[in-house]
Formats: C-alpha cells, structure tokens, sequence
C-alpha cells in the first residue's frame, strides 16, 4: 500500500552520521508516564455573561505509556491536539479528564506544591528556540533557573553545574554570560535542552523540538537528544508533525487525529503495515526527494473538521476513502489488532 | 549608483564603540540632540544639587532697596520686587522643580507598574475592575485632576508631589499592562511554570524586567510634563506655597502686574522651564530610540 512512502521518510538522516538506533524499545518495569483516558476540552465562552457556549475538543481520551529510555513519537496536523497533550502531561494546563500516572504516582490531582517534586522528573524542550528565552536573562542564568528553584546551591557550585549542562549540549562555557539573541537558532534550542536537563529529569517532552530549525541543524539537534537518551536513560515524548524526524527518534509511534490517538505501535510496524486509513495517508503525503520515484496518490480530500464540532462516529469518517455507515455513528475503540498495534478502526 | 561604504554603515551602527568614552562619543554623533538633552538635564540636575555654590545671594533675603531692579550689574537677573535675587530664585527653584519632576514620575511610575503588572498577569476580575478605575481616572483631564488634589490636599510640597503622581498612575498601569498581556503568553513565560517558579516571580523575574523599555521613556517624558504641571499649580496658586522659589510661582506672581514694567521677572523662569522640559524630551527621545529591539549589542 505505501511501499514507496519509506525511503522518502529519510531525509535529514543525509546530514546525519551513522548512528545506530535503540529499535528495541526497552520497556522494562513500570513505565516513567503512563496516561489513560486523558481529555482536555477548552471552554469557548462568549457575550459579557462569559457563558460557556460550546467546548473545543483539543484531546479526547487519550492513552499511552512511556517506558524508561523510550522514545514515544506523536504525530499528526497541526490542531490535532497534540500540543496539548504535552502541556497537559507538563500539568501546564489542566486536564478535563482522565489520569497521569509518573513513575507509578498518580500526579493528575496534585495541588501545585505537590506536584513541585515531579517537576524535577519531568520537563519540557519548546517549539519556538527564540520566544521560549527571556532576552533580557544571560544563557547561563537561564539554564541555572531550574537549580535555583529546586537545589540549595553556592553561586560557584550553581555555575559549576551550568557550566557542566553548557559543555553537554555542546556549548563553550564561555558563552554562559551571552544573551539569548547572540545565539544561533540551534544554539539557542541547545540552551533550550541544557535547561530541560538542568534537573536530570526521566522524562523529557519535546514541543516541536526541532520544527523552527534549518534541516541540518534538526539533525544535530535530533542527535544531541539521542546521545543524551543514551547516555542517561532519558524517556522522550516527541511532538512532531515530521514524520522523518519522528520516525528517526523514536521507538514507538501514535497517530492523532483530532484530539484522538488513532493508531499506536512500534514505528517499523507503522511505516511499514499501517493499518488506519489516516496513517496511510499521511504516510503517502510524505514528499520523495526523488523525481524517477513515482507514486500512486492517495491524498485525502477536505479539510479536518472543526474540533468544537467533531464528527460523530469515527472522527475521520468525513474524509476517509473507506467509510462505511456504522463509521458515521459508531465511534470506533483503540483495539489492539496484533502485539502491541493499536488501531482505532471499524474495518481492520 | 549607490554604493555602499560598510565600514561608515557599521560604525553608524555603533559596531565599533570601546569604553564609556567611545560610548558617549558614539551617542552625542548618533543623536545630536539627544546630546543637546543630556547636557541640559546635566546642567539642570548640576544647578539643584550645587545650587549653594552657584548663587552669590539667598533666595529668601528680601531688599526693598533693589526692588524691581533690572538685569546687570550686581543682580545678573535683576530683582522681584520683595527684592530677592531672580538668579538666585532661579538656582534654588531648580530643586523644587527637580524634587516635583523626579518625585511625582517615580511615585507615579511605582504604584503604576504594580497595579499594571497586577492587573495584566493575574487577569480576572481583578484586572476588570482595576481597568475600569484607571478609565474614570484617565477620563478626567490631568490638569483638572491635580487641580481637585492640590486644592483638596493642600498646598505643600509633598501635596504637589502626590497630585501630580496621580493622573500618572493609569498612564504607567495601561502601558505595564499591554505589554505585561502579550508577555504572560510568551514560552518563556511558559518554561519558567514548567520548572515550577511561582506566579509572583515569574512575575517580578521574567515578566517585569522586559516591561521597562517603553517605560523608561514614558517616565522620561513625564519628567518634563511633571514640571510644566507644577508650574501650571503654582500659577493657579496651588503649587509649592510662599516663600519657596518655584518657577511657576514666579511666573505667575509676576505676570499679571510686571509684564511690562519688568519683564525680565516674566521671562528668565519661562526660559528656565522651556529649557528644562525641552531637555528632557529631546533626551527621551534618543533614550527611546536607543532602547528599541535589537538595538543593544
């Protein structure tokens, strides 16, 4: 079905040295997050009463698991939800429903104060490498935020530390008294990392990590990350809507469409047999750097519905090739078709 | 043709200032009348702090022998005419003026940042509320506004500081507060609630610091208007009262009777305020430039 869509999907690994892959996820024990049922809907208030008119659906029960070391890819169009679901697990903003669970801890009630102790295991890598640093703040405070808040630190010990943090990441120490703007952009996503792992998290969310960044840069940075994995057992949850770059970094993948994961498996499985019409399609939308190659087109017609109206049934019944009449009213469960290859389809 | 000379573009551009000398030197050639500003405001702010060592006679003294006596000879400016030295009045007045200007903006620019910084980040209806006071505030005219507080607090230094500080609130809390909104959305903002900061710091850390810009030339501009607005108090006589040598009061005592038996009674404390709020506007100005985004190296 999509035979041709694989070699495409390895373009920025040209820039790329050789780096062999942990392709067995090693999902050992309990996982570092595991989030069940996670739903966020936004309120959408209008007229001078503020009252609450409708509800956009950003995410709509949303489960998975993230073991230690892993790398979990979620991918999908931008305003699928994606986005929030980071934020969500980040408790940047709140969930409507359903649970996250942190090293086996259920962290999805905890009042701020309590929750301080799990920001220390979990943290965040910002699309956006220049609006996500305050550019009146030098790069080395910047990266020494987290120690100051979390670690009762000397001034010399705090900039040790940083120091350390720079020469990771693959920064001088020299430019820890820079200001952000003297920074290239993938200098600055560097210092953007260096912060994340200011406080040796197990779980790092990466927010289209690497999406503002020039394509040889992205693979720099994409394997910084992997090195950093490596070398410190990090967990990774990688927000992307790049299939190549997700499909480098990660060990398994989900699908999102429109606040629902619709496909979940191990990322050979899923460039290779998907099953979700979607996950074709958006495997077949993958451009090939290669103008001998041609392909059969499977572009999926119209637009994604809005998410404050979401089609009943099968989310994507609206543009799928397949759909039937029980697409239209039935919703369909993310059913685990073969070991470990969830889909959420009326008709696999 | 146009050719372009990159070294004359990069030292415009200031690439190749060293030390505060180079600094200064870059400065008065960049913005000449900024410059013309700064040394204004420095002779302004010489004249408060030396005004002792600057002026030959006391400003209270009164000489009934040299009542309304004209500019030149011993009297540089002349005399008013209780017989006090108008230079010396001139001298000593720079620090009512400066003590009126430097106290209300700050004052003002203080209680102004915390209600605009309040109000932008916590939001709510702390925001809505604080909002709708700053717009019946801001709705009645500064002038008007000082006018009800000096005449209902009195007439005393301090009293003119507070009234003029306070018309001045809702300017700084709206300027604070819009650029308080678009910063509260920023991901920096965001990162520094991922590693757990508190709101209040974020505040005070992240948020505030990058507030200042348009505040440092909103308060610059203040400055000279915090002046004029004394000296419109005092010639309303609701200024600094008697015998304190304020500009405005000067004007005004002498306006109406002196204007044409003794001019000069009129014109050196008109002069005096002209040159002291034209200096500090031309200086905001070049401040305000300066601190545009990415000028700083």
């Amino acid at each position: 079905m999509v035979e041709t869509a694989t070699p495409a999907l390895a373009t920025p690994k040209r820039e790329t040295p050789a780096r062999e892959m942990p392709i067995e996820a090693p999902a050992l024990g309990a996982p570092v997050l595991e989030v069940r049922g996670l739903s966020k809907h936004f309120p959408v208030r209008k007229g001078i009463l503020r009252r609450t008119v409708g509800h956009v659906y950003a995410v709509d029960g949303v489960s998975f698991t993230i073991g230690a070391g892993e790398t979990l890819g979620l991918v999908g169009e931008s305003g699928c939800g994606k986005t929030t679901v980071g934020r969500t697990v980040m408790r940047l903003i709140e969930p409507t429903a359903g649970t996250i669970h942190l090293d086996g801890h259920d962290v999805t009630r905890l009042g701020k104060g309590e929750f301080r102790p799990y920001r220390r295991q979990l943290q965040i890598i910002f699309q956006d490498p220049f609006s996500s640093l305050n550019p009146r703040k030098r790069a080395g405070d910047i990266v020494g935020e987290p120690l100051k808040i979390h670690e009762a630190l000397s001034r010399g010990e705090r900039r040790e530390r940083v120091a350390a943090l720079f020469e990771r990441v693959g920064l001088r120490r020299a430019q820890m008294d820079n200001f952000p703007h003297q920074f290239s952009g993938g200098q600055r996503q560097r210092i953007g990392v260096a912060r994340a792992l200011a406080l040796n998290p197990k779980l790092i969310i990466g927010d289209e990590p690497v999406s503002a960044l020039d394509v040889s840069i992205q693979a720099q940075v994409i394997n910084l990350l992997m090195d950093l994995q490596r070398d410190m057992r990090l967990s990774y949850l990688f927000i992307s809507h790049n299939l190549a770059v997700v499909e480098h970094i990660s060990h398994r993948i989900a699908v999102m469409y429109l606040g629902r994961i619709v496909e979940y498996t191990d990322k050979i499985t899923l460039f290779t047999r998907p099953l979700h019409p979607y996950t074709e399609a958006l495997l077949a939308a993958v451009p090939v750097p290669d103008p001998a190659i041609k392909r059969i087109k499977r572009v999926v017609q119209g637009d994604v519905p809005s998410p404050l109206k979401p089609p009943p049934g099968c989310r994507f019944h609206t543009r799928c090739p397949y759909a039937e009449a029980r697409c239209k009213v039935e919703v369909p469960a993310l059913r685990e078709v073969e070991q470990g290859h969830h889909v959420a389809c009326h008709l696999r | 043709m146009a050719v372009i000379d990159h070294d004359a573009e990069l030292a415009r551009a200031g690439a190749n200032v060293r030390g505060w000398m180079g600094g200064i030197f870059f400065f008065v050639r960049r913005y000449p009348l900024g410059a013309i500003g700064a040394v204004l405001m420095a002779i302004f702010l010489a004249t408060a702090v030396f005004a002792d060592q600057i002026s030959a006679f006391d400003p209270f003294t009164t000489n009934a022998r040299i009542s309304l006596a004209p500019p030149g000879g011993e009297h540089v400016l002349g005399a008013d005419f209780m017989g006090r030295d108008v230079f010396a009045r001139i001298v000593y007045g720079a620090r009512i003026s400066l003590a009126v200007g430097v106290g209300a903006t700050a004052m003002g620019c203080i209680i102004g940042v915390m209600i605009g910084l309040m109000s932008g980040f916590f939001g709510g209806w702390f925001d809505l509320i604080v909002q709708r006071l700053m717009d019946i505030m801001q709705s009645l005219p500064l002038l008007v506004m000082a006018l009800v507080m000096a005449a209902s607090l009195g007439p005393s230094l301090t009293n003119t500081i507070i009234a003029i500080a306070i018309p001045l609130v809702p300017n700084v809390a709206r300027i604070i507060r819009s650029n308080t909104l678009s910063l509260r959305e920023m991901p920096f903002v965001e990162a520094a609630r991922a590693i757990g900061m508190s709101e209040t710091r974020i505040a005070i850390v992240h948020v505030l610091p990058n507030t200042l810009a348009p505040l440092i030339v909103l308060a610059t501009a203040q400055l000279g208007s915090a002046i004029l607005v004394e000296s419109a108090l005092a010639f309303l006589g609701l200024g600094v009262p008697e015998p304190h040598p304020s500009w405005g009061r000067m004007l005004s005592e002498s306006a109406a009777e002196y204007v044409r038996t003794a001019p000069w009674l009129v014109i050196f404390p008109g002069v005096a305020i002209s040159a002291v709020v034209f200096g500090t506007n031309l200086f905001g100005d070049a401040i305000r430039d300066i601190l545009d985004p990415r000028q700083r190296l």
